[in-house]
Formats: C-alpha cells, sequence, structure tokens
C-alpha cells in the first residue's frame, strides 16, 4: 500500500512543480513505483517541467469522469523501466470545479494500490482546487522561499491543511540564497522554521540548473552535478526514512566572504 | 549600497533587511492567525475601557491594546494606565 502526499504553497510560483517532478524522479530512481498527479486543472504544467507534453491523450477529468480508467490515462516516463514512474495530467480546457474532492479520495485510493508513491502537485490558492488535490493525501509537504509573501501564504496552509487532518506537514524552503542570509538580507532556515513551527524536510539552494533542466524537461535530480538536485535527492532519501543531514549550502566564495573570514566574522 | 552600509556588512554588523521582514511577518500572522479585523480589535478595546472604567480611573488615551506572539502562544497584551481608583470599590 503507498503514500499519498501532497505539495502544496499556497503562493504561486515557489517551485511546486518543480518539486514535485524533481522528487517522484528522484523516488523512481531509487526504485520506487511513483504516479504524479497533477491537479492544477486549466493550467497544468507538470507535464512540460517532466518533458512528457507532446505524450498526453487523456488527462485527470478523462479519469475521475470515468471516461477511461486511470491505468490508460498515465503516461509513462521512459527515461524508468516497466512504467515506474508515471503522471497523470491535469485537464488544460477545464476548469477546477471539473474534478471534486470525493472523485480525488477515490483516484488515490486506487492508486496506492499499486504505486509505492503518489505525488500530487497542488494549484496555487485556497479554493477549490487545494480541496481537491489535499483530499486523498495523507501527508502534505508545503514548499516556501524566503520571502514575506510566501511565508504569510505557508503559514495559513499549514492552518487549513491541520483544518483538513493532515497533521504535521513537512517544509521545504527553496531558492536560499546562502550568501544573501550570510549578509543579513534573506531570512536563514532557523528564522522560517521559527515563523512556520513546522519540521524542515529540505532547503534547495537556488540554482541555476534548474532553469537549465526545465528548458530541456529533463528533472535536474538527475543531474549528479546539480545542486539543487542534490539537495532533493537528500529530501527523497528522507521521505524513504533516511536521515541524512541538510547539505553544506555555502556557495563558492567571492572576496567579501573570504575578508570577512579573515575578520573571523564569517 | 553606501560605503558605511558596505562597510558594516564586511565586518558582519547586522544592518541587512532580514529583521524587517522578520518583524513585518510577525506582525501580519499575528493578525492572519487570529482573524481579527482592525476593527474588532477597535471594538474589543471600547468595551475593555467601558468595563475597566467601572473600577479604576484610566489614562484612555494612552491606552494600549494588541496582540503578541511568544513562542507557539498568543497574548492579547493591554497595557492601561491607571490614575487612581475609584472610592466606592475600596473596602
Amino acid at each position: 500500500m503507498g503514500e499519498v502526499i501532497v505539495i502544496t504553497s499556497g503562493k504561486g510560483g515557489v517551485g511546486k512543480t518543480t518539486t514535485t517532478a524533481n522528487l517522484g524522479t528522484g523516488l523512481a530512481s531509487l526504485g520506487y513505483k511513483v504516479v504524479l498527479i497533477d491537479t492544477d486543472i486549466g493550467l497544468r504544467n507538470l507535464d512540460v517541467v517532466m518533458g512528457l507534453e507532446n505524450r498526453i491523450v487523456y488527462d485527470i477529468v478523462d479519469v475521475t469522469s470515468g471516461k477511461v480508467t486511470a491505468s490508460k490515462a498515465l503516461i509513462k516516463d521512459k527515461r524508468f523501466p516497466d512504467g515506474r514512474l508515471s503522471l497523470l495530467p491535469a485537464a488544460q480546457t477545464k476548469d477546477k470545479t471539473a474534478v471534486n474532492p470525493t472523485q480525488m479520495v477515490k483516484l488515490c485510493e486506487e492508486l496506492k494500490q499499486e504505486y509505492d508513491f503518489v505525488l500530487i502537485d497542488c494549484p496555487a490558492g485556497i479554493e477549490q482546487g487545494f480541496k481537491n488535490a489535499v483530499a486523498g493525501a495523507e501527508k502534505a509537504i508545503v514548499v516556501t522561499t524566503p520571502e514575506v509573501s510566501a511565508i504569510r501564504d505557508a503559514d495559513r496552509i499549514v492552518g487549513l491543511l491541520e483544518a483538513s487532518d493532515l497533521k504535521n506537514p513537512r517544509l521545504i524552503i527553496n531558492r536560499l540564497r546562502p550568501t544573501m542570509v550570510r549578509q543579513g538580507d534573506m531570512m536563514s532556515i532557523e528564522d522560517m522554521v521559527d515563523i512556520l513551527a513546522i519540521d524542515v524536510i529540505g532547503v534547495v539552494p537556488e540554482d541555476d540548473t534548474i532553469v537549465i533542466s526545465t528548458n530541456k524537461g529533463e528533472p535536474a535530480i538527475l543531474d549528479p552535478k546539480s545542486r539543487a538536485g542534490q539537495a532533493y535527492r537528500n529530501i527523497t532519501q528522507r521521505i524513504t526514512g533516511h536521515d541524512v543531514p541538510l547539505m553544506n549550502l555555502d556557495e563558492p566564495q567571492g572576496l567579501v566572504d573570504k575578508l570577512r573570514k579573515i575578520f573571523g566574522k564569517g | 549600497m553606501a560605503m558605511i552600509d558596505f562597510i558594516n556588512r564586511v565586518f558582519g554588523k547586522e544592518t541587512g533587511s532580514k529583521s524587517i521582514a522578520k518583524e513585518r511577518l510577525r506582525l501580519v500572522l499575528v493578525h492572519d492567525r487570529c482573524n481579527i479585523s482592525p476593527e474588532i480589535l477597535d471594538d474589543l478595546k471600547e468595551d475593555l475601557i467601558r468595563v475597566i472604567s467601572k473600577y479604576l480611573e484610566i489614562d484612555v488615551r494612552s491606552l494600549d491594546v494588541s496582540f503578541s506572539q511568544e513562542d507557539q502562544a498568543m497574548a492579547l497584551v493591554a497595557n492601561i494606565p491607571v490614575i487612581g481608583v475609584k472610592r466606592q470599590n475600596q473596602t
């Protein structure tokens, strides 16, 4: 019996879809059977981040409305053998009311019989799309960036998750810039944990390789040199129960950092 | 960046914008979390003044009522300067 995890954030553009694509790909690399569900109906994106956009025939609404079976609609990622990683894309021409929470619960129940992990990419916002995405989930990952607006929304989401019986959500801090944190111009991991009061499951540094991998449709976790990829690999380890420490986030040092070290304030 | 800021930064003094972000976030979350609008807070203040004035003479103008957050807990903090105690309540 698999585990259903929703990836959510409240605010848009903080990296939910990138996170879902990378964690799903990473879990499949570890040998698990994984299915990704894009619940952002009308604004589907997980397919392009995964590089699977040209293979879509059916979507989530076709499945929840009973037009086709889930197994027929799933797109198998050919980077992995025997359909170990699959995607159920969102519908692009309908809106969020085309699916309801009861249908989502049923869909998740069905998929977790066959898959080890069901990852749900939640849309931004707190309306119907959010309610659909969390309905069938057993665990939640909240993605935020070190900004006032994103953290405020994450706080609201944590409250709503707890109200929908998704206790103990885990936090991913995305796009952290260690140099700015050191300069006192960006909130640190500790600052954000203090404020949100939930456990951190990973910290992903700002990394240009994410842009490049998204351009290509190949999740950065497949790139052994990507620092964000390394952060995502660590998170997949933690999801599967391994206790790995947070990676060293320090960037290659510039002159100012070196000077600061000399004066002992590093 | 002004020279003095630059020098402060090199020597690791906290002049960054993060403390501003934290303080703004703290305040906005206090209000988000207790879901109380400024109007309701004003009503609460009026009611408090009415009740307390029955027993004490207070300085209404420098009265301050606000929410504050310590660790996980939320507190309603009222700072009410007392000018005097009304005689009929003394026993």
